[in-house]
């Protein structure tokens, strides 16, 4: 039989009256029991050791050595197919997708810029092992092991060739979203890299109808327009494309065996390869292509101070991302009296019993470091764009093929269209001893 | 090609200057961090007594059923009849019938032990992690029942989308041999 205690009338008003005092210990002893029962106890599943992120840093080299190997010394588009289903299977689906390069730019800028917080040094690791290899190598971190750069890479069927007028300013936006990383992370604010990564949901097999949509939508664009994310969205993918222009053994057309047949360049998927320009500079229009290098020259420091007052107009609603700000704006309304009810947020604050200048002060303190970091982030970003113009503004006399290096991502798409492939060489060769073919054009080995 | 030995040259030149610089920051780079990482690991974690039971945690995980759910400490626990975290607040009349629980997948289970105590486990597979459970015992019980992550669903995201929506922040990292904040009972 069930009774109805006595108390229950008390225990309802308490419960509508009182409901404000929390966290008295003990309103009900707990019971001595006459039956002997033991008291079982909470599970607490362990999380993953530690050996799996030695683990991790370890495949994750084993992976860059390899991808690296079957790029530019087997030159082996398969080899690279092969990497790529084990980082979308190793790093995506087993690893569920964190912790990634790409999101480590964020740590390491809160790590450089916070000194409260302490890097993790398997995050450290996963930000400088790829740039190492991309110094070495070349982009071959974006070709193969990155889970992202592998995913795009897989279904990418039917490739378009996007226009230079339109690739040119689209890559750009990697660099705004490279500024916007970096200032969230390093004001502590948000990790957005992290936010709006548009393939963890597919890795995760679980989130966001939105974040799912993204990632199926950026798939589909993919087959089509080859890598986006890496194109146009990817921040790690600008910092590598600094660190490749200067790699050392990094995959390149020998302009004394280039035939200028344009083979590579129509394989090429993200637009890497320069075409030689054909008519030489008329030397009357020396002159003005001097003059307006050099004026795009002068504007630069102009565009970059532009750039820096944009960030500085910015700062009030960049600042708005961090917590602290929202929560310092919402009570100083509230105290003004513009919201009668509280949010979730400001009643937690108030439930502290710190006094209100204390949320002011620590937004005062986040927005000062936004009134540092806004304006840099303007400056990078117009520089960005600077460089880009400055790079257009210079006709460039460009005598053979080349290889972009910061575009490439070492994808070996190419090499096996090059008629000097050892491959294609050793075909020609057996075709031509075979009697099938005619002796071979002056300049074969 | 006349002019191709200086314009190599030149280009040389800065691949060299491009290079150098690259390695030299690179190397400060890798200098610097060195200084500020170490080698613990951390995993996220929720404080049970800055939770404000905001039922957050259901929706705001990366995963569709949510890492965090309840955990019960039982030691503190009354062991009542009437339970505020296992009952409505006005309960048509004291039954364990669904409409009178408030954990909305009945995953609280009430079991008799001796009168006039009643048990109160958490089926971790059904639990979702919504706190109403956690709000009921907090206004009126011992407050032994609280939200924790639990190590065995969490990814360990780079960034808790569920700490990013935490009106009260009571979520934090901490050291991974440490990984649960768990109630114990107050001694007073």
């Amino acid at each position: 039989m069930k009774r109805w205690p006595s108390y229950i009338p008390g225990a309802v008003l308490l419960f509508a009256v009182l409901p404000g005092i929390a966290g008295a210990a003990s309103r009900f002893p707990p019971p001595d029991f006459e039956s002997g029962h033991q008291l079982p106890t909470a599970t607490t599943p362990a999380p993953d050791a530690s050996w799996y992120a030695i683990l991790d840093v370890a495949v994750l080299i084993a992976a860059l050595g390899v991808a690296s190997y079957l790029i530019l010394a087997r030159r082996s588009r398969r080899g690279v197919i092969g990497v790529t289903i084990f980082a979308i299977i190793y790093f995506g689906f087993w690893r569920e997708g964190c912790v990634c390069p790409i999101g480590s730019v964020q740590n390491v800028s809160l790590a450089l810029f916070d000194r409260g917080y302490v890097l993790p040094l398997i995050v450290g690791a996963f930000f400088l092992i790829p740039i190492i290899f991309t110094f070495l190598f070349g982009r071959t971190f974006c070709a193969a092991v990155c889970p992202l750069g592998a995913i795009q890479d897989l279904v990418a069927t039917s490739p378009v060739r996007v226009p230079m007028w339109l690739e040119t300013p689209l890559s750009l936006l990697r660099h705004i979203y490279l500024a916007a990383a970096v200032l969230f992370a390093a004001t502590g604010s948000a990790f957005i890299i992290c936010e709006y990564d548009p393939f963890i949901a597919i890795f995760r097999l679980s989130g966001r109808f939105n974040m799912v949509l993204l990632g199926v939508a950026m798939l589909l664009l993919g087959m089509i327009v080859v890598r986006p994310y890496c194109r146009y969205f990817c921040p790690y993918g600008v910092i590598l494309g600094w660190i490749s222009r200067a790699s050392t053994w990094h995959a390149r057309i020998d302009p004394q065996q280039c035939v200028n047949c344009h083979l590579c360049k129509d394989t090429c998927p993200v637009n890497a390869i320069r075409v030689p320009t054909v008519e030489p500079i008329p030397p009357a229009e020396r002159g003005a292509d001097r003059r307006r290098f050099v004026l795009t020259a002068a504007a630069l420091p102009l565009i970059v101070a532009l750039g820096a007052g944009i960030g500085y107009l910015l700062v009030e609603p960049m600042s708005r991302m961090d917590v602290a700000v929202r929560l310092a704006d919402r009570l100083h309304a509230e105290q003004a009296g513009v919201f009668t009810d509280l949010t979730d947020q400001t009643k937690a604050f108030r439930a502290t019993g710190s006094p209100i200048a204390d949320a002011y002060d620590r937004a005062a303190t986040v927005t000062w470091r936004y009134r540092i970091g806004t304006p840099i982030a303007g400056a990078f970003v117009a520089l960005a764009f600077g460089m880009t113009w400055l790079q257009l503004a210079r006709r460039t006399r460009r005598a053979e093929y080349d290889i972009d290096r910061a575009w490439c991502v070492a994808c070996a798409r190419c090499f096996r269209y090059c008629p000097h492939d050892p491959r294609n060489v050793e075909m020609l060769n057996e075709l031509t001893a075979a009697g099938q073919m005619p002796a071979a054009a002056p300049g074969t080995s | 090609m006349p002019d191709d030995t200086p314009h190599s040259t030149r280009r040389d030149f800065l691949t060299g200057w491009v290079r150098g610089s690259a390695l030299l920051g690179t190397g400060a780079l890798a200098g610097v961090l060195s200084g500020r990482s170490q080698a613990t690991e951390t995993v996220w974690q929720i404080d049970p007594d800055k939770c404000i039971q905001c039922h957050r945690c259901a929706t705001e995980c990366v995963l569709t059923e949510s890492a965090v759910k309840c955990v019960h400490a039982f030691a503190m626990c009354g062991y009542c009849d009437l339970c505020t975290g296992y009952f409505e607040p006005r309960p048509n009349e004291l039954n364990t019938g669904a409409e009178n629980q408030l954990c909305p997948t009945g995953a609280l289970q009430r079991s008799f032990i001796e009168d006039p105590y009643y048990q109160y486990t958490i089926d971790d597979k059904k639990c979702i992690g919504c706190s109403r459970c956690v709000a009921g015992c907090a206004a009126f019980g011992n407050g032994s029942l609280f939200l924790q992550i639990r190590h065995d669903r969490c990814v360990n995201c780079n960034e808790c989308s569920i700490a990013m929506a935490c009106p009260s922040e009571a979520i934090s990292r901490v050291p991974a041999e440490t990984p649960y904040k768990l109630k114990r009972v107050n001694e007073t």
